[in-house]
């Protein structure tokens, strides 16, 4: 009975690796096309990241990636499937396959861009830890926190990042942590402590849901790195381009001045560098497998970078998040593009 | 004693008419004696009463208060359930479910296509309603309806698409062709001779010809008639394929529910029958699946479904996203079911099994007419309480991304346009109302049953 259960588990373990070494089939872009859908795999909900709004409809920065890429490819930005991911299951299900690409707010990390077989293919939101306090505190920077007590969420990097901090700058601190982010914000709330970290694009989130949001503010210093950004698999160079440079197009409609509603307008534009973005001149999009007019699709549909950033977390929505180290690199920021040429 | 000598006592006073009857003392009857026996009967019961009334006199106001006094009923965002903005306490926000209710229905299911799913609901209260009310005529056609009709039904309307309507095509032919031979056999009786024997064509020729085609066939009559309901709408109006991804809500909920409570059953049973089977193949399998199913948490089961599947099957060939748990959900269900079947099964004397044998009944009639008619009756608190664990145990889904209805409304809570201080208290509420009426009533509905199969045994 054992040695028929062990040869039964290993012929099991053989057909597994076989049927596993068939499935790294790495012409992604075909596999989209031929299945006639995206299937991107998003967040469960992460206010003006990827949410389902009254009608059931993805919205978000990072949806709007996915809408991006589904609309350079088929020129329509709903052929998409939405698989939403939890924190746990998200890169496997990138490695199995079941997703062509990861879009949900996943850190840029060395070992998950190197070791898990991923590759990240940029930033579309630059993210990091800060700080919360109430205006009446009169404190304008995080360094003025000297001696106060921080809420924070148990057995996060956060609680590390905050120690970092508070130790390098030398300032005494006190931190109240609490199992889950409820109740952190609860006990901000209620007044236990006097300034509540988490990630800057979540304060604003949570902020929210405090009894008098207004009395509330931001302080303007990021203690950690959290570049965010889409992954693909390590295995499709022409896959990774693809959505590394719808990223890209987003970023340079902005900076050229390209939006959802002067891109036909744009299309007789005398500027180079639009006419390359647009298609007008050259067949850049050819290259990694798509139409000449690759991007002006994805404007079309979809907007620039900008557009996109104050619809769905900036001043356009609710949560309005300034853009920080999300602006443009001409404008003090992080986001840069190499140019179309 | 005769009445002479009677009316002929020295007594100055003999009572002639009975006493007006008196009402119980105090301390027997009435709503005082009731409070004395059942909350002060004694010192610890005095306590506990006491504990009782403060806990509620303590928190029941506050709810109150919170959920329906200070409650905002309507509204278009976040703005009517802000303190600050109403200017004035504000406790549940109402507003925010009546907002999303839509969502918490359907989930992402495309709104053009919802009446789909209304109709699925509708068809789904109609087969519980015919098989679960005692009175309800024609229950041979319910059961048909219920286990057969409604599944394929809900299977089309829900999906949609190319493969749906080849399954509606196909239904419709072959329930025609089934028509068609019935109509043929009973407007021919010598063709029934035929098929029946001879000895029994004088019965048959006695029934007028309607009479012999009703019976089985109006099974028959009726899945024509929802086949060609289906054909009907999927022509006229079309029925496009909607993706399993786009389900949620309370659809989901009770899809995972119903698919559960619908294969546990008879799956259940077969399983039970099989472990206290003699032949030990059959034994060996039902034995095995059991264990294995119940020595793995649910949860890894899905996990395992969804996340570490694909890694092994190439992604042409593995199953939809949503058809992973509801296998799984399906397999638990039936492995829990088959043990409370089994205890059934091994309550019953001997003696029943015996009698039976000596009437001469095999095997399979001996389980159906009388040991599992028996058996079920004493397991019912059994099976309504693992249909009840199941019923909870679809929220499990959520951690495999599927949105059922508690995961519909943890996704509105981050919704920035409905954040508010008492939105998740709110939702929260909601979902405990549903899912608490949803179970009473299962579990309402299994004491009324109880009491009625219970008629014969009450001691």
């Amino acid at each position: 009975m054992k040695k028929f259960m062990a040869a039964a588990v290993a012929g099991l373990g053989l057909a597994l690796a076989a049927t596993t070494a068939q499935a790294q089939a790495p012409q992604t872009l075909a596999q989209v096309k031929n299945r006639n859908v995206l299937n991107c795999g998003s967040n469960t909900g992460l206010a003006g990241f990827g949410l389902p709004d009254a009608q059931g409809n993805w919205v978000g920065l990072d949806v709007d990636l996915c809408r991006a890429i589904s609309a350079t490819i088929f020129n329509d930005p709903t052929k998409i499937k939405f698989i939403p991911l939890s924190a746990k299951d998200r890169f496997t299900a990138l490695q199995s396959g079941e997703v062509d690409v990861l879009v949900r707010n996943s850190t840029w990390t060395m070992s998950r861009d190197t070791a898990l077989g991923l590759l990240f293919t940029g930033v579309n939101y630059y993210d990091g830890q800060g700080f919360m306090v109430r205006k009446k505190l009169g404190v304008t920077s995080a360094l003025q926190l000297s001696g106060a007590s921080v809420c924070t969420q148990q057995g996060t990097t956060t609680e590390l990042n905050l120690a970092d901090f508070f130790r390098a700058n030398n300032l005494k601190y006190e931190v109240v942590a609490f199992a889950t982010s409820d109740e952190t914000v609860k006990a901000y709330d209620s007044g236990r402590c006097d300034a509540f970290t988490t990630d800057a694009s979540g304060l604003y989130a949570e902020r929210l849901k405090l009894t008098a949001p207004d009395d509330h503010m931001v302080l303007p210093e990021i203690i950690s790195k959290e570049p965010l950004g889409p992954a693909t698999r390590n295995n499709d160079a022409q896959w990774f381009n693809l959505v590394k440079w719808v990223h890209f197009a987003m970023v340079n409609a902005e900076e050229l001045g390209v939006t959802k509603a002067n891109v036909d307008e744009m299309l007789k534009s005398p500027n180079p560098e639009i006419k390359r973005l647009l298609g007008t001149e050259g067949k850049f999009g050819e290259a990694i497998g798509l139409t000449p007019d690759w991007a002006y699709r994805i404007i079309k549909h979809v907007g620039n970078y900008g557009e996109s950033f104050e619809k769905n977390v900036g001043q356009g929505s609710l949560l309005k998040i300034a853009r920080g180290q999300n602006a443009l690199w001409t404008k003090g920021g992080l986001q840069y593009a190499p140019p179309v040429r | 004693m005769t009445d002479a000598t009677t009316e002929m006592a020295p007594y100055a006073f003999v009572r002639k008419e009975t006493l007006e009857q008196q009402a119980a003392p105090l301390s027997v009857a009435g709503p005082l004696a009731w409070v004395r026996n059942n909350l002060f009967s004694g010192p610890l019961n005095t306590l506990l009463t006491l504990l009782c009334v403060y806990i509620v006199a303590t928190s029941l106001p506050e709810l109150i208060r919170f959920y329906f006094i200070d409650a905002v009923w309507t509204g278009a965002n976040r703005d009517a359930c802000l303190a600050d903005k109403v200017g004035r306490p504000v406790g549940a926000c109402w507003a925010y479910v009546a907002d999303r209710l839509q969502y918490f229905i359907y989930g992402s299911y495309p709104i053009s296509e919802r009446w789909r799913v209304n109709i699925v609901f509708a068809m789904f209260a109609l087969g519980v309603v015919w098989m679960l009310w005692t009175q309800a005529p024609k229950k041979k056609l319910g059961f048909f309806y219920f286990f057969v009709l409604m599944p394929i039904s809900a299977y089309v309307l829900l999906l949609g698409g190319a493969g749906a309507e080849r399954l509606v095509r196909n239904g419709m032919v072959l329930s025609l062709a089934l028509a068609a031979i019935y109509v043929v056999l009973s407007f021919v009786p010598q063709l029934v001779g035929f098929y029946l024997g001879s000895a029994n064509l004088a019965v048959v020729q006695e029934a007028s010809p309607l009479k012999r085609f009703s019976g089985p066939k109006q099974l028959i009559l009726f899945a024509l008639v929802v086949f060609g309901a289906l054909g009907v709408l999927a022509s006229s109006i079309g029925l496009p394929r909607v993706d399993t991804g786009l389900w949620g809500g309370m659809t989901v909920t009770f899809l995972i529910a119903a698919v559960g409570i619908v294969f546990s059953l008879p799956f259940g049973i077969l399983l039970a029958l099989g472990r206290r089977s003699k032949l030990p193949i059959i034994q060996l399998i039902s034995v095995i699946f059991i264990e294995f199913v119940r020595g793995v948490p649910l949860i890894t089961v899905l996990f395992m479904a969804n996340t570490m599947l694909p890694l092994f099957v190439p992604q042409e060939y593995s199953p939809d996203r949503l058809l992973r748990p509801l296998i799984g959900v399906a397999m638990f269900a039936a492995a829990y079911m088959a043990e409370v079947i089994r205890g059934g099964l091994q309550a019953m004397p001997k003696g029943q099994y015996e009698g039976a044998m000596s009437l001469g009944l095999g095997y399979w009639s001996m389980m159906r007419l009388i040991i599992l008619p028996q058996a079920l009756r004493i397991v019912i608190p059994g099976i309504v309480n693992t249909f009840i664990g199941l019923f909870k145990d679809t929220t499990l889904v959520t951690i495999v991304g599927i949105f059922d209805f508690l995961r519909t409304i943890e996704a509105t809570l981050v919704d920035p346009t409905w954040a508010t201080p008492t939105t998740r208290a709110t939702g929260y509420a909601f979902a405990a109302v549903f899912y608490f009426l949803c179970c009473w009533g299962m579990s309402r509905y299994s004491i009324s049953v109880e009491k009625r199969l219970a008629a014969g045994q009450k001691r």
